[in-house]
């Protein structure tokens, strides 16, 4: 306290003050440079050059690029499989987020109880973050193989079902994919709910014992709320990979069977490093960068507002 | 006489020592290729030691990089030459042909070496192959590993369902009743027959199909595809009706990678593979096999497959030189067979058929034969600019009919047009 | 009253059983892997018990590719990335939290698009990028990308701005520059969000695939994601004992070390106060 108005009572005048302050500003900016160098190189200006390039037409060996202005855009509403690939990446996102943020509050709460075994509960939880979902896909295409498929010898002996193709057919592909994705992810924010369970206060719950609340209501009054600004954290990261976790899909199924696991990001890999279309996977780029962008403003803008923050 | 002979023959072996010296002095020390691994087995050992012999015999290091199925390797060569630090040379699907023309990045035999040598060699290949390397006047590739594709039969299980396992089906009306024969639905199931349906190995298979009506699917020139034609429909109904009508086969997407083991583990009965599977199935199957040319409306018929050595124009004249001495290395006819012994794969010359080798190795393993004797009914493997993306086109398609999403008639229409899309830019002018 | 205990200990139960499924259904994979690894190719798909034991097949994927130079370039790439972030997002983070300069928000706010658009999604022009700076096909340039992450930047921030004003001050009386003030106060204060930000971009990184995909072809620069894909790329017959035997290998490093320090991971994301 004291030394604070020592230094008040021996503040600099106004133009050294300015001095340091502009001294601070410059260190600043050179702290700030590498960081923000590296970003834009990566990220900014990518996204621009992506959009300056989908105004181009495709260069070949002897046809150079020309401006089309917004005829690949044109083309891509009038491909089918655009669409398709749009619907199903709809589905596969809201499917995953309510999915694996769910089931991550079921297991953290689970986890943060007195059930036995909480340790290895755990673990057996975190462990599909760890692994490399290349190495992963290729395990999952064997319970997914049809006939001596782990999945299928499980369903054949317990409801006696026949054979099922799971990735090979269209009606259950895209459910196999999301079950592969949410497997994933939901043990990773497990974790951020965990951390978040264990900072909330006992005495809150003690109150609340007190005055005679269920357990229900003590969750759906106490705990809930609190865990709002992990919820939108974890919300976050859950919007991101429903349209950048596709290297299950990129392994297993490869977008098949006619299309019906193909997403937004799968469909860029094909058209502009199979068939080297880069101005068509330029706009499709674009059309993901939106709708990314889209769901970031909802989130900060929206959401953001209605959580409760301590 | 005797003065001239032997003056020719102090020319000629000066000539012979003073050649390999020249043509040191001009090719590379080290160069590198792509190499795509399609079928089962120890194949990147057999690789290494080729490799390991060509450096021993010349000095030329050859460094081969695996990188997966053929559609990956394509994906990865072409990504590495279009980032300034590709392969030398690599094997790639000899049907990419058009496509990698159209990328202006290969180097034709005739423009590294165009001496009367080089010509006679390129004309000892079989000519099924070479169809897939000949494009305005210049040849654009090498045969390597090629196949054709045949199928294998459980002798076993043939003589138990009460068929004879020396007359195995010949034609579509065989196939179903054997077919039917075969399936098991209850109990120990398994298919009866069981085809490739994923996306890179469809067209393959339908372009064995096709063949069997007699349709061809493309032009030579690569830029106009048939698929609504009558007999393509034909080909695709037969083949929807094997999934859904005669339950031969299962329905939906059967991925190539589980044909063998499945086959192997006694869940299919018979299954359209590739010769070059053969010694990996010849090594692996716990039971008495065979193997026959692809079954035919009437009488079999078939498709060529397999990979070419493209070299690329990245490289330069000395390492483009390398890289054909090194072609011609792994083509040359002791090496042919000793490839064809090893995996399955057709050696690619005839003389590489007449070494003592490969006729004492045929003589006591007939099936080794089998997809040689098919080569006369054997198309090649569907082949136009923009490949890739016709591939899609079509086995999207094909798909769609073997999950019962589209009708023949549809689906294959549907291919068409999107094919036309494709490759209208090719056809103007 | 018993009744209700007994509805609470039923509760208990049932509970238990849910999240006992739960974990048997998320581990199942991982007990395949180990399964037909150590056990021959045939019984990959017959679950017999007293089937015989081998540790062949981890031999045989080691011989079948490189995996010891894939982990080497894994490993390099990981710790260069987590180097780099290290250094330039304490940077960042150490300006926006306590360097007040105009268009600071504005800035923050850019940096912050870089958590929904990651440098995945921009392939095709990433890779012209790296295509015209030369880097294509070298460890440098998988990295290169991720090494300025808005996620650490964030996460540093928001750990810097909870360090109290006064040890800022008191060094500075003491007479330390802004680095000085930086390593010495601000840097082992927020250890915690260095610890649970390493782990997280250590795993993110070591599993990171398409990117690495596209950007590398040989031996040399590839990680163990790629490598294992082009292991078991899917035109060769799938031979389920190797591939689980070459998983295990490629996952042992990150599962042990999880193993090994699972409570300290959750503490440090705890006290990290990612919330």
């Amino acid at each position: 306290m004291h030394r604070r108005k020592l230094i008040v009572f021996f503040a600099p005048s106004v133009a050294a003050e300015r001095a340091v302050m502009r001294r601070t500003t410059l260190h600043a900016w050179l702290l700030l440079t590498p960081a923000l160098v590296l970003l834009f190189a990566f990220t900014h200006y990518p996204a621009i050059a992506t959009f300056w390039h989908s105004l181009f037409s495709t260069p070949r060996a002897n046809r150079p690029a020309r401006w089309v202005g917004t005829d690949n855009y044109l083309a891509l509403l009038e491909d089918p499989i655009f669409w398709q690939a749009f619907w199903n990446n709809a589905i596969y996102a809201g499917a995953t987020i309510p999915l694996s943020i769910g089931i991550a509050l079921a297991m953290a709460l689970w986890v943060n109880g007195r059930l036995g075994g909480r340790g290895l509960l755990r673990m057996a939880y975190f462990t599909p973050t760890i692994l490399p979902m290349i190495a992963v896909a290729n395990l999952w295409l064997f319970f997914f193989t049809p006939d001596y498929g782990l999945l299928d010898q499980v369903t054949s002996t317990l409801f006696g079902w026949g054979p099922t193709n799971w990735i090979g057919q269209p009606e259950t592909a895209l459910g196999a994919m999301i079950a592969v994705a949410v497997w994933k992810e939901a043990g990773f924010f497990m974790i951020f709910y965990l951390a978040a369970l264990q900072a909330i206060p006992p005495t809150l719950y003690e109150a609340a014992a007190i005055e005679g609340a269920s357990r229900w209501t003590v969750f759906r009054r106490v705990t809930l709320p609190l865990l709002g600004p992990t919820t939108l954290f974890i919300l976050v990261n859950a919007v991101i990979n429903g349209f950048r976790l596709v290297d299950h899909i990129i392994v297993m199924t490869r977008g098949g069977p006619n299309n019906a696991t193909q997403l937004l990001l799968t469909y860029i890999y094909e058209v502009g490093f199979r068939f080297w279309d880069t101005a068509t996977a330029a706009a499709l780029t674009l059309v993901l960068l939106v709708i990314l962008g889209g769901a970031a403003g909802v989130q900060f803008f929206i959401l953001g507002k209605r959580t409760h923050y301590r | 006489m005797i003065t001239l002979s032997r003056r020719a023959a102090l020319i000629g072996g000066a000539a012979t020592l003073a050649a390999p010296a020249a043509l040191r002095a001009q090719t590379a020390r080290e160069i590198s290729f792509f190499y795509p691994i399609a079928v089962g087995g120890p194949i990147t050992r057999i690789i290494d030691a080729y490799c390991q012999r060509f450096e021993a015999e010349t000095g030329i290091k050859v460094t081969p990089v695996y990188s997966g199925s053929y559609g990956d390797t394509l994906t990865r060569a072409v990504t590495a030459i279009r980032g300034g630090a590709g392969p030398h040379f690599s094997v790639l699907l000899a049907a990419e042909l058009h496509s990698l023309r159209d990328m202006g990045i290969l180097a034709p035999i005739e423009d590294i070496a165009a001496t009367a040598d080089i010509r006679e060699w390129l004309g000892g290949f079989f000519p099924a192959f070479m169809a897939n390397s000949l494009a305005d006047g210049k040849t654009w590739s090498v045969p390597f590993q090629r196949s054709t594709s045949v199928y294998f039969y459980n002798r076993a299980m043939f003589a138990e369902a009460g068929l004879n396992p020396d007359m195995p089906p010949r034609s579509w009306a065989e196939l179903v009743t054997a077919g039917q024969r075969l399936t098991r639905r209850e109990g120990q199931a398994r298919w009866g027959v069981q085809l490739a349906t994923n996306d890179g190995t469809a067209q393959w298979t339908f372009g064995a199909l096709a063949n069997q009506v007699g349709h061809q699917l493309m032009n030579a020139a690569g830029t106009e595809v048939f698929f609504n034609h009558p007999l393509a429909i034909e080909a695709a109904e037969f083949w929807r009706m094997m999934a859904f009508e005669h339950r031969i086969t299962p329905q939906g997407v059967t991925e190539w990678a589980t044909l063998a083991p499945s086959f192997l583990n006694g869940s299919a009965a018979m299954i359209w593979s590739t010769t070059g599977n053969l010694t990996n199935i010849r090594q692996n199957a716990r039971f008495d096999f065979g193997v026959a040319g692809l079954p035919g409306k009437q009488a079999p018929r078939t498709v060529v497959g397999g990979g070419n050595l493209y070299i690329f124009k990245n490289a330069n004249p000395a390492e483009r030189e390398a890289a054909l001495r090194f072609a011609r290395f792994v083509t040359s006819p002791e090496i042919a067979a000793d490839w064809c012994i090893r995996t399955g794969y057709l050696a690619v010359r005839e003389d590489a058929w007449q070494t003592p080798a490969l006729r004492r190795y045929t003589a006591e393993f007939p099936p080794a034969l089998v997809a040689k004797e098919q080569l006369p009914v054997a198309t090649g493997e569907l082949s136009t600019f923009e490949n890739q993306r016709v591939y899609r086109a079509l086995n999207s398609n094909l798909q769609a009919i073997l999950t019962g999403a589209k009708p023949a008639r549809q689906a294959m229409a549907d291919a068409q047009a999107e094919a036309d899309r494709i490759l209208r830019p090719f056809r103007r002018g | 009253m018993r009744g209700l205990r007994f509805t609470q200990s039923f509760g208990v139960a049932l509970q238990t059983l849910g999240a006992w499924t739960l974990g048997i259904l998320w581990i199942a994979p991982l007990l395949y892997a180990i399964w037909a690894a150590i056990h021959p190719t045939g019984y990959a798909v017959r679950f017999e018990i007293f089937a015989p034991l081998t540790l062949q097949n981890f031999t045989a994927a080691w011989d079948a590719a490189p995996f010891s130079r894939y982990f080497l370039n894994t490993f390099l790439l990981v710790t260069m990335i987590l180097a780099a972030q290290f250094v330039l997002c304490t940077a960042a983070a150490f300006a926006f939290a306590r360097g007040h300069f105009r268009g600071s928000s504005l800035l923050f706010g850019l940096v912050l698009i870089q958590l929904m658009i990651m440098p995945d999604i921009l392939l095709v022009e990433n890779y012209a990028s790296m295509r015209r700076l030369g880097l294509v096909d070298t460890i440098f340039a998988i990295g290169l990308p991720y090494m300025a992450s808005a996620f650490g930047i964030f996460l540093l921030r928001q750990a810097f701005m909870q360090i109290p004003k006064e040890l800022e001050e008191a060094a500075r009386v003491e007479g330390y520059g802004t680095i000085g003030i930086l390593l010495r106060v601000y840097v082992p204060l927020a250890k915690p969000t260095y610890i649970a930000y390493g782990l997280t971009s250590v795993s993110y990184h070591w599993n990171n695939f398409l990117w690495p995909l596209v950007i590398t072809n040989s031996v040399e620069t590839r990680p163990l994601t790629v490598g294992l894909s082009v292991f078991a790329s899917t035109d060769q017959g799938i031979d389920w004992a190797i591939i689980s035997a070459a998983t295990l290998m490629t996952s042992a490093p990150l599962l042990i070390g999880f193993m090994l320090f699972q409570r300290q991971f959750v503490q440090s994301f705890m006290r990290a106060g990612i919330r």
